[in-house]
């Protein structure tokens, strides 16, 4: 017994030090920052001053947002499911050609940044769109874009229950005498539950947080408090109100993730899963085919359409269709180079990335160590904690930046701002790729290299870490996409001369007038998009099947 | 040779291993058999290096191996789900021992395939863990304890997860592999059939104590106590008394074993050395019975105990017969509280 209470004890030492990083890492770019911006903007005077706070929850036009704010993301969120269902279904229990390749295609949206995704609707259904309808500033090009940006949630973490959901459980119910019907109502739909309720809770709080895309699709009449907040903060200049919204937006998002949180913990379910590839099928019957068929014409309708008109749009110059956007990206010398250098952009863009995407591992692969060592109450506080940052008002957390971090070093003016504030956001990418991984490797592989011959390091070095690595990888593939779209904290921290990146420099091009501006907006977001989408694809071929969340 | 001494295992309120000793001379198949929660996996963790011991001790040919670390005890571990690396693919799995003693390349590429070859999975040094069947996936975790040859093999069910039929296949392929090869095992099971298929001696664990060690012949025989004999699937447990080579039980009277001593005592009938005879000391009625291919397996009446017997022939539920005993048939146990029953191999 004594030599095991001393094991025990210098095991949760190591847990203890392992936590330390990720938790430093919080309290002094998170939790510092954004109390501190909450302080000073609601005790202007050195106390506590509650105006503001009063003005506005009088305020109908403030109230209005918050409103709009719920139920857009209500909206979305339900028609995301309706849209994304039948494809989760058919992903799940057909097999047929190009299905891993559109897997990765539909995830390309979810990591698209949000400006790339504004602009392709905004050429989509914008005032001189292909469409022809004008639908900017209108709740309709809100939703369709959100719907477009969250397909994938939907698909992946529904669809990935279901591919593992025997049939024969259906199949069960139906010799039991149910209906159709009553199978899936009754069977299928009560066990893809818990994965309905986090792609709907995802897709809710992305879209309650909802930035890049409200702002350049809601015109001025449609704003998220997210919007709002950007707006009373920095065009405004009217930091309490900007605050007190924060504070509301915080408290939403807050109870989202305890509402998920508790819903996960009550219903886990052992369910009997089976391997994917037992499960799915090719379609065989007429109506198996015509439904595989239509869901994936609606999804290149859909998924591919805005990507296509973007593309389409970046090539058509007022000379006809070429490179000539891509072409005048390099040169600063027409007009409105004075208000973005696309290349420095680019170069900003890469570069923040990598930098954002070693301090995202650095944190989020300590924090998976502890988390998959530990089960239990605390192990989940500190996941969700870690998730707090994405549900976060970017903006605030931006503003948060500049207001507290003058000490100990003054950190203000240093580039190092930007990957900081984009690693905040990507670590619980890390985490969800990395922890499902590290909780599979069993003790059990463990205990049989030890057998083998192979001292505890060996063990670490041969079965730990070949086998997390290829899930770090996904980790850090997302970790870079979500740098290189990260928008609203950037848009605070960065220095229009020195530091924009490539989503800042396409939002600068759209404020400008001219079908010049509009057309490099348009080549440099299908530049991003490349990009992205290479990530993606890289992701998907490290990815280990069956394993991870998103 | 593989000694354990008096081995004692807690986890906090429970015992797990309670004085456990036993031995494994070279070449020697033992199975240790009992319930799950037994401690009979604990036990094989014990020798292996996994499990600490709290007190007693783990020798090799008189070598103590208590405190080294498991890395450094050259034993084979096979364990119930086979614990096959996922990233790895066959070769890989098996020539990890192979690659942890340093082994040069070339030797090991010959060694892998060698012990593929000896559990018939030539040519599949390339697959991935993903695509074997169980039956694949048992012979090349079997590969692969074997690969780096340790000084002796622990098997922890290797045949639990799979299917009847493969299983019975497999303990048989698995007995002439270890004979030829001459293996030194210690094999833990819940299964009789196996166990007595497969090994030399068989030692049966409950509640963390060893009940009885001995040949699979004698364990079956002569069940040390009670608990050994319902283990074993032997129901007809009957009290007597025992006078000139004859046993009085409620059922009738019936051939006591010859060095039976006199008096009171408890009896166990077993199955298969019943028979129907007109002239049988046992009247019963037959309640029912099953067909099972070779044999009937039914359950007579008489009095308020039912017994069962496994009969070529059987007549219709309902029908009174009589049954006689096989002499060597009936074994007298000894009280469950008296110390395990020792036999030398």
């Amino acid at each position: 017994m004594d030599d095991n209470s001393g094991a025990v004890r210098r095991f949760s030492w190591a847990i203890a030090a392992l936590a330390a990083i990720p938790l430093a890492f919080l309290a002094m770019f998170f939790i510092w920052p954004v109390a501190s911006i909450i302080f000073t903007s609601l005790s202007p005077g050195g106390r506590f001053d509650f105006t503001s706070l009063r003005e506005v929850l009088t305020n109908a036009d403030l109230l209005g947002v918050a409103w709009f704010t719920l139920w857009q993301a209500a909206a979305s969120t339900v028609l995301t499911l309706i849209v994304a269902l039948p494809g989760a279904y058919v992903f799940a229990r057909y097999d047929f050609p190009g299905k891993r390749f559109l897997r990765a295609a539909a995830t390309v949206p979810f990591v698209l940044p949000t400006v790339v995704v504004g602009t392709a609707f905004l050429a989509l259904v914008g005032s001189n769109g292909l469409l022809g309808v004008d639908l900017d500033g209108t709740i309709w090009a809100i939703l369709a874009a959100h719907v477009f940006f969250n397909y994938a949630v939907v698909l992946r973490t529904v669809g990935g229950l279901w591919s593992h959901l025997d049939p024969a459980l259906e199949e069960a119910a139906r010799s039991l005498g149910a209906s159709r019907w009553r199978a899936f109502t009754g069977v299928t739909l009560p066990l893809l539950r818990p994965a309905i309720a986090a792609a709907a809770s995802i897709v809710f709080l992305f879209t309650f947080t909802s930035f890049g895309v409200v702002l350049i699709l809601g015109g001025p009449g449609l704003a998220t408090l997210e919007v709002e907040i950007y707006r009373q903060a920095k065009q405004l200049l009217d930091l309490p109100t900007a605050a007190v919204l924060a504070i509301i937006q915080m408290i939403g998002v807050t109870a989202i993730l305890t509402a998920y949180s508790r819903y996960q913990e009550r219903s886990a379910v052992e369910q009997g899963l089976r391997p994917a590839a037992e499960v799915a099928t090719r379609p065989r019957t007429r109506g198996q085919r015509a439904l595989v068929a239509g869901v994936l014409a609606s999804m290149a309708l859909l998924l591919g359409g805005p990507i296509a008109v973007l593309v389409e749009r970046s090539l058509h110059g007022e000379a006809g269709y070429g490179f000539g956007f891509y072409r005048d990206l390099g040169e600063g010398t027409r007009t409105g180079a004075q208000i973005a250098d696309p290349i420095k952009a680019i170069s900003n863009s890469a570069s923040f990335a990598v930098v954002a995407t070693g301090i995202a591992l650095l944190v989020g692969l300590c924090a998976a160590a502890v988390i998959a060592r530990r089960r239990g109450r605390l192990s989940r506080w500190f996941d969700a904690l870690l998730m707090l940052p994405l549900g976060t008002s970017a903006v605030t957390i931006g503003f948060g930046f500049l207001v507290a971090l003058d000490a100990p070093i003054d950190l203000r003016a240093s580039w190092i701002l930007i990957p900081l504030a984009h690693a905040l956001v990507a670590v619980p990418f890390v985490v969800r790729s990395v922890v499902p991984v590290m909780r599979s490797v069993r003790q059990r592989l463990r205990e049989a290299a030890a057998v083998l011959g192979a001292p505890p390091h060996r063990v670490w070095r041969e079965i730990d870490l070949p086998i997390v690595a290829r899930a770090t990888a996904v980790g850090a593939g997302f970790a870079f996409a979500v740098s290189l779209g990260e928008f609203g904290a950037t848009s605070l921290v960065a220095r229009p001369q020195t530091s924009q990146t490539l989503p800042l420099a396409i939002y600068r091009f759209l404020g400008q007038p001219g079908a010049f501006n509009f057309g490099r907006a348009m080549a440099m977001s299908v530049i991003l998009m490349i990009v992205t989408a290479i990530s993606i694809f890289l992701i998907e071929r490290f990815r280990t099947p069956g394993l991870g969340t998103f | 040779m593989l000694a354990v001494l008096t081995a004692n295992v807690r986890f906090s309120e429970t015992v797990a291993l309670d004085d456990v000793s036993i031995s494994v001379a070279d070449g020697e198949v033992v199975a240790v058999l009992g319930p799950s929660g037994s401690g009979k996996t604990t036990l094989l963790r014990a020798v292996a290096g996994l499990q600490p011991l709290h007190t007693g001790s783990v020798t090799w040919n008189g070598e103590d191996l208590t405190t080294v670390p498991t890395h450094q005890r050259n034993f084979g571990l096979m364990f119930q789900d086979f614990a096959l690396f996922p990233h790895l693919d066959v070769a890989g799995n098996v020539a990890f021992g192979l690659r942890m003693q340093g082994v040069p390349a070339e030797q090991r590429r010959r060694r892998t395939a060698e012990a593929l070859e000896r559990v018939e999975l030539r040519g599949f040094e390339k697959r991935r863990m993903g695509t074997l069947s169980g039956g694949e996936a048992q012979r090349v975790a079997l590969a692969r304890a074997l690969a780096p040859g340790p000084r002796m093999l622990l098997l922890d069910e290797p045949l639990g997860s799979l299917d009847r039929a493969l299983r019975e296949r497999l303990s048989i392929e698995l007995r002439s592999l270890l004979t030829r090869l001459g293996i030194t095992a210690l094999y833990v099971t819940h299964d009789q059939t196996e166990a007595f298929t497969l090994a030399d001696r068989v030692a049966v664990l409950d509640k963390g104590s060893i009940l009885q060690i001995g040949t699979a012949e004698g364990v079956w025989t002569r069940p040390a106590n009670e608990t050994v004999a319902r283990f074993l699937g032997q129901q007809n447990l009957v009290p007597g008394t025992i006078e000139g080579g004859w046993a009085t039980t409620p059922l009738g009277v019936i051939p006591a074993p010859r060095d039976a001593a006199e008096g009171p005592a408890r009896l166990v009938i077993r199955p298969e050395a019943l028979s129907v005879d007109p002239r049988g000391p046992i009247e019963g009625v037959l309640r029912s019975r099953l067909f099972r291919g070779t044999d009937y397996l039914v359950e007579i009446e008489t009095g308020d105990i039912v017994i069962e017997a496994l009969l070529r022939g059987a007549p219709k539920p309902g029908t009174t017969i009589r049954l006689a005993v096989e002499p060597g048939g009936v074994t007298v146990l000894r009280e469950s509280t008296t110390p395990p029953h020792q036999e030398q191999p």
